[in-house]
């Protein structure tokens, strides 16, 4: 087992995994048994809470409990929207313009930065990883959204490094998530495909485009949407017990914190388990003015009841792949991560964005699919095993410019088969270097051309014939659909390669490369023993 | 099931055609994780050592997905002037233009300023100017590295600053129309980044209140800036030889701080005594003093200038009440004027029909008697009262000469009865 820590550190939950020997991951849960840690923090008297003890206390002592802090580190008061804290102890702004929290411990009053929650929290997940190993851990990889700033990765490196986890490399949450889902099936990463990364968490949602060429990631466009989470489930389905309790009891529960907190608290309880089943029961005691609450609610009241949220998901989602410039018919994959991607609904309006022959990933259309709460943890698990051997100075290496920043193809690359159609060698969005091998045959014919183009995208139209025999077809007229696919045919042509003196069906191999400067080579041959490759270079116009 | 590729037409004799260019291709960063991502570093660094310029041209036109306002940042172009500027006279350079900061200034943050500075090397060194068989002019980018090293040392920034004239906000020029807020407000938001103690409370608006004005005031006026004049100072010479003149230099230099920091103080303190005067919150405060001044006194004086109008209110009412008495009783007195004058006359006139009744009836044939008679009704007339004067008129007027005789002695012996008069003044009617 790994020393080297994976973590997600989430607004709303932080996970810790680990690689094991034999290239699994271990999602590891902390002494409560909680592998979705709440990220949350609570002082009471002298004693500190973390995680799901530290967030119950949101209902008896909100003051001292300190939620949703991610997004603040490394960031000035004025610069973010404090209102994620106003469930727990409200962020405050410091002298220097930071974020700070006072906290009552006892009779004295404590000021916490926000960096020194991170630190405390981070402490806990080390002591929670260590109790579990037996071994000390030796330095982490931590994921964060895309649109953290460099001032803030360095700030949250500088925290780890104080909470005694050695920083190796701060990644992209969507990327981390990416990568576990490509290494949970062997060649899954070999596929080039454009998938669409949609994390749904607490109180926000990211999504990120990202081509995979020849395993290597480019995202290609990120959206985030604030404020848009699994929190808004929570209110509207705690408002919708409001109004139940208040029907029958003729009390209001919305007239103080404590009963709203509870509300929310049994509502988050309630909401899980519907992802699950059919349906749950719902029971809070003393709600309001003494009363006690016993409901139940099942998953399509559910449904109905979060209808708004859950369509605003989706079509941020969808915005979110036009803003990459891309059609949803061109997207191979939809990856969801995040808690509230456990909802069967959300992943249910998805997949009907997209074309059937995009693939939604979700526990609730595919029961094999990873625990989108698990994937970032997992990705950056895998990240650290992989880059556990290197020493600081080779990882700082790796990641400079030169070799972060490359070039990419903007169209892709292909040659004409027989019958005239497109076949793709290289897609679009393929980074240098690069080197791609095609089998190939040249049929009865003694002479071939190898002919290499760039391809153009245009759509195809298929019109679906609706079905005619269905029973309650009544004497209005169905709507024949239009199916769209993305097709690519050849556009400018870049060279042409001869191949002659061939017998029949024989087996050749063209290979394509294109070096860092973006030299193109292209070569074929017969694949016998003797034969001598044609070969020939084209470059980029600049 | 392999795909076959088309047969070859006829005529294409050679082996290998180029026929074109691939588009252009567009750099982005690929996202370091993974194990393809590890090969591919390893591939870009083996046996390679890049040069700083490959580094730095890795950084240029990546296309990156998260906005990021600041992606511009150092994109400005630098004018001939400073371009040719010697860079032995580097101090007297526009070292925030250097690096294509002119705008940001002192506002640009350190990450700001190494970003601009890499944009400056691309653009500027002298690798590129020779290699694009540019003229071997490495001034410029002598200034840039000076200026780099400048700006990021917190302490020579601030000496750079301090003396930063491109960065100051003028005031408004004297006896020209201006809005006070408009063309102070920029000034004092200007000054107070020099201030020792921060925050710093900046000018307001029309609607501060009295205490914020206050506040403004009293800070400015015991303005403590930072600045400081290093900037300006000869260079001190070397050269160990001449001691005494290294020594003059260097007491030169400190005497020549101290007079700027002074004349700095003085321009503050000239500026902040100018808005003061300018200022109309403080002319509107004034008035507003001045008004709950009179307010006030107004509000004091109010007890006894009730009492007075009371009293003023209570003369008033007893005057008129008094002419209303006056005007009553004259008309009353006129009243009673008239009666009496009306009764003197009805008296005469009875008199009158008295005295003439014996006449009438001949003095009851004793005219010889007629004097005692008259005299006799004389006293009588005298006597009666108005009514009965009334009656005994009325008796005697066109009455036989008995009745007018008997209604006189009637009227005598009641008056003597009454003890009114006595009846031996009476000559005739005795
Ligand atoms: N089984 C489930 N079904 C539905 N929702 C769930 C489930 N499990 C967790 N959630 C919800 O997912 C959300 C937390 O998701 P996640 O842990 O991904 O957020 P995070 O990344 O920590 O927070 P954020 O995205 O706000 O920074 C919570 O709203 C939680 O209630
Ligand atoms: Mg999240």
């Amino acid at each position: 087992m790994s020393t080297v820590l994976g973590i997600s550190f989430g607004n709303t939950s932080s996970s810790i995994a680990l690689s094991t020997k034999d290239g699994k991951v271990d999602v590891i849960a902390n002494p409560d048994g909680d592998r979705a840690i709440p990220s949350v923090l609570s002082y009471v008297g002298e004693d500190e809470y973390h995680g799901a003890q530290a967030k119950s206390q949101l209902i008896r002592n909100p003051k001292n409990t300190i939620v949703n802090f991610r997004d603040f580190v490394g960031k000035k008061y004025d610069e973010v929207d404090i209102s994620a804290s106003k469930l727990g102890s409200p962020a405050i702004k410091s002298a220097n313009g930071s974020i700070s929290y006072e906290i009552q411990r006892g009779s004295t009053t404590e000021s916490l930065t926000v960096e020194e929650v991170t630190k405390r929290h981070f402490k806990k997940l080390k002591e929670a990883a260590e109790d579990y190993t037996g071994k000390k851990v030796e330095g982490v990889v931590i994921a964060v959204p895309t649109n953290y700033t460099e001032e803030q990765k360095a700030e949250l490196s500088k925290v780890l490094d104080a909470s005694g986890l050695k920083s190796l490399q701060v990644i992209n949450e969507p990327s981390a998530a990416l990568l576990a889902h490509l290494s949970a099936k062997e060649d899954r990463s070999l596929e080039d495909k454009v998938y669409v990364v949609a994390d749904f968490g607490g109180i926000r949602s990211d999504v990120a485009v990202i081509a995979v060429r020849g395993g290597i990631m480019t995202i290609l466009s990120t959206s985030h949407k604030l404020g848009l989470g699994g929190d808004k489930l929570d209110d509207v389905l705690a408002e919708y017990f409001a109004k139940e309790f208040e029907k029958k009891y003729k009390a209001n529960p919305r007239n103080n914190a404590r009963s709203l907190a509870k509300l929310k608290s049994e509502s988050i309880v309630v909401k899980k388990t519907l992802s699950n089943v059919q349906t749950s029961t719902c029971s809070i005691e003393s709600l309001a003015e003494g009363i006690d609450f016993h409901t139940s609610i099942n998953r399509l009241r559910y449904e109905v009841t979060a209808r708004q949220v859950l369509s605003e998901m989706s079509s941020f989602l969808e915005e979110a792949v036009k803003k990459s410039g891309l059609e949803t018919i061109d997207i191979d994959e939809v990856l969801l991560v995040g808690g509230t991607s456990h909802t069967p609904k959300l992943a249910a309006d998805i997949s009907f964005i997209f074309p059937e022959t995009t693939v939604v990933t979700s526990p609730a259309l595919d029961s094999k699919a990873l625990n989108p709460s698990e994937l970032i943890a997992r990705g950056a698990a895998l990240q650290a095993s992989l880059i556990e051997g290197f020493d600081e100075s080779e990882i700082k290496e790796s990641l400079q410019p030169i070799v972060v920043n490359t070039q990419h193809l903007v169209k892709p690359i292909g040659i004409k088969d027989s019958e005239g159609n497109f076949v793709t060698l290289l897609h679009a969005e393929t980074a240098f270097p690069i080197k791609k091998t095609l089998e190939v045959t040249n049929g009865d014919s003694d002479a071939v051309s190898v002919e290499l183009f760039e391809g153009e995208r245009t759509v195809k139209e298929t019109v679906i014939e609706p079905e005619q025999d269905s029973d309650d077809s009544e004497d209005e007229e169905e709507e024949p659909e239009i199916k769209r696919t993305a097709v690519y045919v050849s556009g400018n042509k870049l060279a042409e390669l001869a191949l002659k003196d061939l017998k029949p069906n024989a087996k050749l191999e063209i290979i394509i490369n294109i070096s860092n400067d973006g030299v193109l080579n292209i070569s074929a041959r017969e694949l016998k023993q003797g034969s001598v490759a044609v070969k020939g270079q084209v470059s980029s116009s600049s | 099931m392999s795909i076959t590729l088309p047969a070859l037409t006829s005529g294409a004799s050679e082996s290998f055609k180029v026929s074109g260019k691939y588009s252009a291709p567009v750099r982005r960063p690929i996202e370091p994780v993974g194990r393809s991502f590890l090969a591919h570093a390893a591939r870009t660094l083996r046996g390679h050592t890049w040069s700083d310029y490959e580094k730095l041209q890795a950084e240029k036109n990546v296309k990156v997905v998260e906005e990021n306002p600041d992606d511009d940042i150092g994109d400005e172009d630098q004018d001939e002037e400073l371009l040719s500027h010697d860079p032995r006279e580097w101090k007297t350079a526009d070292l925030y233009a250097v690096l294509g900061l002119s705008k940001l200034r002192h506002r640009a943050t350190e990450d700001q300023i190494r970003r601009a500075h890499r944009k400056q090397v691309l653009k500027h060194h002298p690798d590129k100017k020779s290699a694009s068989g540019g003229l071997e002019q490495d001034g410029f980018f002598k200034i840039i590295q000076k200026a780099y090293e400048i700006m990021l040392d917190s302490s020579k920034r601030a000496q750079f600053d301090s003396v930063d004239s491109h960065a100051d906000v003028l005031p408004p020029t004297p006896k020209t129309e201006y809005d006070f807020f408009e063309a102070w407000g920029p000034v004092f938001e200007s000054e107070a980044r020099f201030s020792k103690k921060q925050p710093v409370p900046l000018l307001g608006t029309m609607d501060s209140t009295k205490e914020e004005v206050d506040k403004f005031y009293t800070f400015w006026g015991k303005f403590d800036s930072w600045k400081t004049f290093e900037f300006k100072d000869e260079d001190v010479p070397d050269d160990t030889a001449n001691r005494d003149h290294k020594r003059y230099v260097e007491r030169k230099n400190i005497a020549n701080r101290k007079k700027l920091k002074q004349e700095d103080n003085k321009r503050v303190i000239d500026l902040v005594e100018r808005a003061y005067s300018e200022d109309p919150r403080i002319k509107k405060f004034k008035e507003d003093a001045k008004k709950e001044k009179e307010r006030k006194k107004w509000e004091r004086e109010a007890g006894s200038r009730q009492a007075a109008e009371e009293a003023a209110a209570k003369k008033a009412a007893e005057e008129a009440a008094a002419k209303k008495a006056a005007e009553e009783a004259s008309l009353l007195k006129q009243d009673s004027k008239k009666a009496k004058e009306a009764a003197k006359a009805a008296k005469k006139k009875q008199k009158r029909a008295i005295r003439g009744s014996v006449k009438e009836v001949g003095y009851f044939g004793e005219e010889a008697k007629s004097a005692d008679i008259e005299a006799d009704l004389e006293l009588l007339v005298e006597k009666l009262n108005e009514t009965q004067l009334a009656t005994v008129s009325a008796k005697v007027t066109n009455a036989s000469a008995d009745a007018v005789k008997s209604s006189f002695t009637d009227v005598i012996s009641e008056l003597a009865n009454e003890g009114k008069v006595d009846r031996s003044y009476f000559k005739y009617f005795k």
